[in-house]
């Protein structure tokens, strides 16, 4: 069986475009995050390059990219250059499989949009969102330095804790929607959004991608005030800037999910789907904004505490109660 | 319960935090917007006169010794009638972090902060200011003020003619 | 998905895969430096996890990933941070005899792959997509006891772990 060359197209025009979108939001949202963050502070923000300092991220760019590339000594050279692209792939690797609208017809060509319907979606997700912490955890042991080092292990103990309610606060999506594949969830949802269901769930997954993407109040993997900048305390240039862009990727990755498993995905009347799906997004990057202008950083062992002894039990009879309760509605 | 509280304590941050969001910010956009500093602000340092129009500064080095960075360096010469006065008087405004302790120091009230803060160079050799430089025509905070005059040395008018001041005890007449 | 791809693009990513995996564990293996071998082993989870999905078990290639290179490689290198390893670069290779049982198992395994090669067991041309429907069915209504026994055990591990990692009396 072979491939129509316009279907091929097609997908490679939806990989160019969501790299060219998630890449150019990402940079548009730490351009955000430092105006929001001044509003809340009573500041101005960026705002001299280019009209209300819209041209910051390509300024911050030019700069990261004119730095120094800099190794420490007794750095392990090879880990110490890839970790960042470790950090940023899988965050971007996950965007793949959300749907972020109905599909299209185009040139006559039903095009899903969504550039991979896998049928363990979620379960890739959950896989990459693991893998990501390589990044963080070898690129602080890789720079030889204590700081480096110590927020590599936050960031390890703190995957190990977060991920399980993670994991199962979306159970009982899964059980909901009988699919793994996003696409079904999203579909699910047609009628009445997931998060009427189970907005415990919902709460529980959002706390956990806070911790996943490593916002205040659980980014004790840099903990400026604690750890100098953490596991990327040693890096400069682009691969600083990889690491801080990955994080961005990873709130925009991370909102997308939320709103795909909670949210209804692109549903929504009046507005187009590609429309809802972005403003769901972006509300919930917003939120992490917010909360991290509001919030203070919690300590390790509050976060280990609070996942393991509240969450994960939590999450646990969460899914017990709704499994309950489908098999009493049959 | 203490959920309850917790749930209250961070939904109040939130909602302070999204008040301020639409706040007029507090900003001063400086190069565009500048504001008067107060008289009494710390910055560029002077060395003032007296309001005769002579040099204040003695070359006492007790600014010099005062200043924590240790960037104030002179020379001190003697003029006509005893008065002394600072040869050559430097002030490496680089290393300054002006405290204001070299103006707290000095008894002449010569050596006087302004509220001048713009004072950057690209050359940082170009910070070092001479007393050519620091000198001013004017007595700065104090206008009314001589040191001279108070001093009881016979450089302005003859030693117990200023005010304040009495004739010098002739020590030969207390002798017994 | 992989049944629609040609066959000759997939079987080019089976080999390419399949050398990554033997190589990558190869040099897990060999490798001195702890945190470089379980960076090896997990491109070697990784290329292993392709390979399943090559192979139509799209749910093993996940778990592969989820489990072996999220979980337990983690914890792993939580573990090897945490120690104060030296030099590790520097230490000797094993000698002969520490090699010995890894050998000997290797051939073992590699004796039994032969005795499989040769019985040509059936082995379906194109394997059918394991759903994870199916999977479930299977887990859960054939081999349910197995799987209540392994679950008790578990939890029997965990009430282990938790005495022994209790407070001592203060
Ligand atoms: S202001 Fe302070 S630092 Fe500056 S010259 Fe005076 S004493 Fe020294
Ligand atoms: S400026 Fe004042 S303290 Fe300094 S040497 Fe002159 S008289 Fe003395």
């Amino acid at each position: 069986m072979s491939y129509d060359p316009i279907d091929i197209g097609i997908m490679f025009a939806k990989i160019a475009l969501v790299f060219f979108v998630i890449l150019t939001l990402a940079a548009y949202l730490v351009f955000a995050e430092r105006k929001v963050l001044a509003w809340i502070q009573d500041r101005k923000g960026p705002n001299r390059v280019g009209p209300f300092g819209l041209l910051q991220p390509l300024a911050d760019l030019i700069k990261l990219l004119t730095k120094e590339d800099f190794r420490p000594a007794g750095s392990d050279k090879w880990l110490f250059y890839l970790a960042p692209a470790m950090a940023a792939i899988p965050a971007i690797m996950i965007f793949s499989v959300i749907p972020f609208g109905s599909p299209v017809t185009l040139f006559g060509h039903q095009v899903q949009l969504q550039v991979a319907d896998l049928n363990v979606g979620l379960l890739l997700f959950m896989a990459l969102s693991a893998i990501a912490v390589y990044g963080v955890a070898l690129g602080g042991w890789a720079s030889n330095s204590k700081y480096a080092l110590l927020g590599s292990i936050r960031g390890l103990a703190q995957l190990i804790s977060y991920e399980l309610s993670m994991g199962l606060a979306l159970v009982p999506v899964v059980m909901l929607a009988r699919s793994f594949r996003l696409s079904d969830i999203v579909n699910a949802q047609e009628g009445c959004w997931f998060i009427v269901y189970q907005p415990v769930a919902f709460v529980i997954f959002l706390i956990s991608i806070a911790a996943e993407c490593k916002r205040i109040p659980f980014d004790l993997p840099e903990a400026e005030g604690e750890l100098v900048a953490g596991f990327h305390t040693e890096y400069s240039g682009m691969r600083f800037g990889l690491f801080f862009v990955g994080e961005y990727i990873n709130i925009i990755v991370l909102g997308g999910l939320a709103a795909t498993f909670f949210l209804g995905g692109w549903h929504g009347p009046l507005l187009p789907p590609v429309v809802w799906f972005s403003l769901k997004v972006l509300a919930f990057a917003f939120l992490f904004i917010w909360i991290r202008g509001t919030l203070p950083r919690l300590r390790y062992d509050q976060l280990m505490h609070f996942c393991w002894k509240v969450l994960t039990p939590l999450a646990l009879i969460n899914v017990l109660v709704t499994a309950w309760w489908m098999v009493l509605r049959g | 319960m203490k959920i309850v509280s917790d749930i209250t304590a961070i939904m109040t941050g939130m909602w302070i935090t999204w008040k301020h969001i639409f706040r007029r910010p507090v900003t001063i956009q400086y190069p565009e917007q500048k504001r008067t500093p107060y008289p009494r602000y710390r910055a560029r340092i002077v060395l003032t006169r007296d309001p005769d129009g002579g040099e204040r500064c003695v070359a006492c080095q007790l600014c010099s010794a005062a200043c924590p960075v240790d960037c104030i360096s002179m020379q001190a010469a003697e003029g006509v009638g005893g008065r002394r006065y600072a040869e050559w008087f430097r002030i490496n405004f680089s290393r300054c972090i002006f405290c204001g302790l070299c103006a707290e120091a000095c008894p002449t009230l010569a050596i006087q902060m302004t509220p001048d803060f713009e004072i950057c160079e690209r050359d940082i050799m170009a910070l070092v200011y001479e007393k050519e430089h620091l000198l001013i025509d004017g007595c700065g905070k104090s206008s009314e003020y001589n040191y001279y005059r108070h001093a009881g040395i016979g450089v302005t008018q003859p030693r117990g003619t200023g005010n304040e001041e009495r004739l010098p005890v002739d020590v030969r007449g207390l002798l017994p | 998905m992989c049944e629609d791809c040609c066959p000759d693009m997939e079987q080019t990513l089976f080999y390419i895969l399949a050398a990554v995996t033997v190589v990558a564990t190869v040099f897990a293996i060999s490798e001195k430096h702890p945190v470089h071998a379980i960076v090896y082993l997990v491109t070697s989870f990784f290329a292993l996890a392709a390979l399943f999905y090559l192979l139509a078990a799209p749910l093993i290639a996940m778990f592969e990933v989820i489990i072996y290179a999220g979980a337990i490689m983690v914890l792993f290198m939580f573990v090897i941070m945490m120690l104060d390893l030296g030099h590790p670069e520097n230490s000797a290779r094993p000698g002969f005899w520490q090699w010995l049982p890894a050998l000997l198992l290797a051939g073992a395994t590699l004796v039994a792959l032969g005795i499989l090669m040769s019985n040509r067991i059936s082995i379906p041309d194109k394997a059918a997509v394991v759903s994870i429907r199916d999977v479930a069915v299977m887990l859960f209504q054939k081999y349910g006891v197995a799987i209540e026994i392994i679950s008790m055990q578990l939890l029997f591990a965990a009430v282990g772990a938790f005495y022994l990692g209790r407070r001592g009396k203060q």
